[in-house]
């Protein structure tokens, strides 16, 4: 079939289809569907951090000409299911963290609303709370997973005579502070409920929508063909949709309208957890690896267990006869953590990658050689072949595209002027998933396109694009035969798009369909023929360790003076197996590796312990990377061939750009300096209190 | 208290009665149903709602409406169409330089307007010789256009759109 097709669409440099419409401001957004007459929703939220709301005198409120409800847990709207404390919105007068939904205010005006919510007086009464992650935290428990705790070998025994490293890194609180705030606007009409929501699983919203308010699932509609962007912290439902949802019950036959402002997302939108990670590496005088530990302390909260696997990537990156992991949990008053962008490898490499590393220096072998040394013939604690592994070629080409023969390893030789310079290496992963279970409609139209539909989400990926290209490809037309149908619920049930998979899921599901649709239809359908169905199970997919890999590089320049640091070259070389459209592609791995320079010199939730406030609730506070703060940021792949992975021989590329990028950059900041500052972000202050200390025990 | 007043947006005259604090962005958003402009902070933090206003890149959000009676404001959507593009809205399509596109509209209205600034010999933080005009190099474009966050990462791609119009 396809070999009618001159350029073939899977692979081709296209440019995003959506664009014209995002460049003009006309792809629309959860807040801005048109409306008849909505009311708008103002969260109340607490501000002690610990403890229960005692009265509230909304009188005032009331009065406000405009004002259409004020909503407290008295009288409580009563939901179906309260059994995930985050979404029992109202339900109870408790207090777990500060900033959380404690009422809100819906009027007719977005002016009216927060004056209204500044008149509401809510009575407090605070008990103590502790938002201080640490190791010795007395309530530190070992969280019930299956994975919490890996022993392979004899760990201990590896470390005896030659424990090489043994240090801490600390990470901080982070956020994913996606430019659109979470959104969702709420419209009952008889036993329906329409959402127009910032998500990045319309399903998924639907599903957990149902069960919190008692529905059956086909009662909750869901539409978001275009998101402002989620990075996790949209793959789950979070309190505002509730409290959206409650709003529009209390307006009937309204519309209510509800984006967080920039603060409320702080602490409603989630956030990745703080953590602290010893690491300890064992090898000989070759650089062979002989044992890893990897143990991690994070926080959750009080009232929730969740828990990111930050040591996973340990687990398989480098071969030792012995590689232990564990993970232990801090009970904190603090607010509801999720997913961030690569919730466990962006964390967890950085230390991983940074200790390998400082094995480098102390054994006087080249960083990228002694990885090499390491990279293991098959998973090193499964014992399982790898679908492809080709860490190494990344490494290799990297090496020569970057420039890295002839590297002089001694820290703080190069200065030009104030500015000391240095370069750094770290390699990255990152799991292939497959999420099951998703379906796709075919269906043969009478203009001679195929309209393919599936509930996958576009949240700034390029799906629009890419999935077009692939449903192209799967039914053997060219792409503009091709139209997609994405983003709502009334279409083809979808997973979330968790761990990378949105491309590899859907796209395995549009070949299970397309394939389907040929087997009923043949190569000559008639208007109106149509398939639904999903993908067949992948055989391989038990029998294989599949990952993706790449190799950050960084050159960093540091003011000696003020300890500011520059990073004027990044390159990424990735192995991904096949791209679908490497435009799109190239963007993502960039994107990835942005998030990564950001999250290691700029990004810190910073909490006032004595509070147990988020101090840094805006984006002047909470610095993410703005233009000026990046230098070149390059990233290739390598030709992979994966036959193991899907029918299109895919990995994910969302999250693999921000691992190991951060360590790459403290790599080059310790190469620059010779300070090892092992507490992100790598700010001036920690730079400068550094070389105060090292000029005192000189 | 509700004032009337008149707002050329994209060209049109669009009359309208604004509480006094309603802010140019959520008139444009909420009122007039003009949403290229987008909000990300509310605060003059992210850049989302840059608009040209009286051909002068301005953060809406941090703009009270009944302060513009009468003022010319240009969105995303007034400088081209989907079918006609405009030349900073073509060359950020040709170059990828966006993914999720809510900072997009803003980053264009600022980039049409940095355009203009550098075009008339404003000096940034970053250029060396005041007296000697300016050349768009990507330092001066990554300087100038730090008012426009973009948490997609889009940034090296921007700088290579603009870089392509740079005078
Ligand atoms: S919304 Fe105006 S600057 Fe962010
Ligand atoms: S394109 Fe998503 S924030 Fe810029």
């Amino acid at each position: 079939m396809s070999d009618a097709i001159a350029t073939r669409p899977l692979g081709a440099d296209v440019g995003r289809l959506d664009g014209p419409r995002k460049v003009t401001g006309a792809a629309i957004y959860a807040y801005e569907h048109p409306l008849t007459d909505p009311a708008y929703v103002f969260p109340l939220l607490s501000t002690a951090a610990r403890g229960r709301v005692v009265g509230i005198d909304a009188a005032e409120a009331q009065r406000l000409p405009g004002v259409l409800a004020v909503l407290t847990h008295e009288p409580a709207p009563k939901l179906a299911d309260t059994s995930n404390p985050e979404l029992a919105v109202l339900q109870s007068p408790a207090i777990h963290f500060r900033g959380q939904i404690v009422g809100a205010v819906v009027a007719e005006s977005l002016e009216i609303g927060a004056h209204a919510a500044a008149l509401v007086c809510i009575e407090e009464q605070a008990s103590e709370h502790d938002v201080v992650l640490r190791v010795d935290h007395p309530d530190v428990f070992k969280p019930d997973d299956d994975e919490t705790d890996t022993a392979h070998g004899d760990a201990e025994a590896g470390l005896c005579p030659a424990a090489t490293v043994d240090a801490t890194y600390t990470t901080p609180h982070q956020h994913q502070g996606a430019m659109e705030p979470h959104t969702s606007v709420a419209l009952w009409s008889d036993d329906t409920l329409r959402l127009y929501e910032s998500t990045q699983s319309v399903h998924g919203v639907r599903e957990t929508i149902a069960e919190v308010f008692g529905l059956r699932a086909e009662q909750v509609e869901v539409t978001a063909p275009f998101v402002g962007g989620g990075f996790g912290s949209k793959g789950e439902v979070h309190a505002n949709t509730v409290l959206a949802v409650m709003a529009a019950r209390a307006v009937p036959g309204r519309p209510v309208k509800l984006a967080l402002t920039r603060r409320q997302v702080f602490t409603l939108g989630s956030h990745r957890t703080p953590t602290i990670q010893r690491v300890r590496l064992g090898a000989d005088a070759s650089g062979g690896l002989l044992a890893i530990t990897h143990d991690v302390w994070a926080h959750t909260s009080r009232v929730q267990v969740y828990i990111d696997q930050i040591a996973a990537a340990t687990r398989m990156m480098y071969a030792a006869p012995s590689i232990a992991t564990t993970h232990r949990l801090a009970p904190l008053d603090v607010p509801f953590p999720s997913w961030m962008r690569a919730p466990s490898e962006a964390p967890g490499m950085y230390a991983l990658e940074c200790a390998i590393d400082e094995l480098a220096v102390a054994l006087r072998i080249d960083a990228i050689e002694l990885r090499i040394h390491n990279d293991p013939p098959a998973d090193p604690v499964s014992g399982k072949p790898w679908s492809s592994r080709n860490l190494v070629a990344c490494l290799r080409q990297g090496a020569e595209r970057f420039g890295w023969a002839g590297r002089d390893p001694a820290p703080r030789r190069r200065r030009d002027g104030r500015w000391l310079a240095g370069t750094g290496v770290a390699g990255s992963t990152y799991p292939v998933f497959h999420t099951p279970g998703s379906q796709a409609r075919v269906e043969f139209r009478a203009d001679g396109r195929y309209e393919v539909s599936i509930g996958a989400m576009d949240v700034g990926t390029g799906t629009w694009t890419s999935l077009a290209q692939v449903a192209a490809e799967a039914l053997g037309v060219p792409l503009e035969r091709v139209a997609l149908q994405i983003g709502d619920t009334a279409l083809p049930y979808s997973h979330v798009p968790g761990g990378s998979a949105g491309i590899t899921s859907w796209g395995a599901t549009l070949f299970g369909a397309a394939r389907a649709f040929r087997d009923r239809h043949g190569d000559d359908p008639a208007p109106g023929d149509a398939v639904t169905a999903g993908a067949p199970d992948n055989p391989a997919e038990d029998a294989y360790a599949m990952h993706a890999f790449g190799a950050h590089f960084a050159e960093v320049r540091v003011d000696a003076d003020t300890g500011e640091v520059r990073v004027p070259r990044m390159l990424g070389v990735f192995a991904i197996g096949r791209v679908v459209n490497p435009r799109t592609a190239r963007s993502q791995l960039i994107g990835g590796m942005t998030f990564g320079l950001s999250m290691a010199l700029h990004e810190e939730v910073v909490m006032d312990a004595a509070l147990g406030a988020i101090v840094t609730t805006d984006l002047a506070g909470y610095h993410i990377a703005a233009n000026a703060d990046v230098g070149d940021i390059d990233a290739a792949w390598i030709d992979e061939i994966d036959p193991h992975v899907n029918a299109m021989g895919t990995k994910g590329i969302g999250e693999l750009g921000i691992v190991g990028s951060a360590a790459a950059i403290a790599n080059a900041v310790f190469h620059a300096t010779g300070i090892r500052v092992r507490d992100l972000p790598i700010t001036p202050d920690k730079l400068l209190r550094a070389r105060v200390e090292l000029s005192a025990r000189a | 208290m509700d004032i009337d007043i008149t707002l050329h947006v994209d060209g049109e005259p669009r009359s309208l009665s604004v509480d006094t604090r309603t802010t140019v962005l959520d008139a444009l958003r909420e009122q007039l149903g003009v949403t290229a402009p987008k909000k990300g902070c509310d605060h003059g933090q992210c850049g989302s709602c840059t608009c040209l206003v009286d051909g002068r890149r301005v953060t809406t959000c941090l703009s009270l409406a009944v302060a513009h009676d009468g003022a010319q404001i240009t969105t995303a959507a007034g400088l081209g169409s989907e079918r006609d593009l405009h030349a900073v809205q073509q060359a950020f399509v040709d170059h990828d330089g966006f993914q999720c596109g809510y900072c997009t509209p803003g980053q264009i209205c600022s980039a049409v307007g940095m355009l203009d600034e550098a075009r008339s010999g404003f000096a940034s933080y970053v250029t060396a010789d005041l007296t000697a005009g300016v050349v768009l190099d990507a330092d001066e474009i990554r300087e100038r256009m730090s008012g426009n966050l973009c948490r997609c990462g889009a940034y090296v791609n921007i700088v290579a759109a603009i870089g392509e119009l740079a005078p």
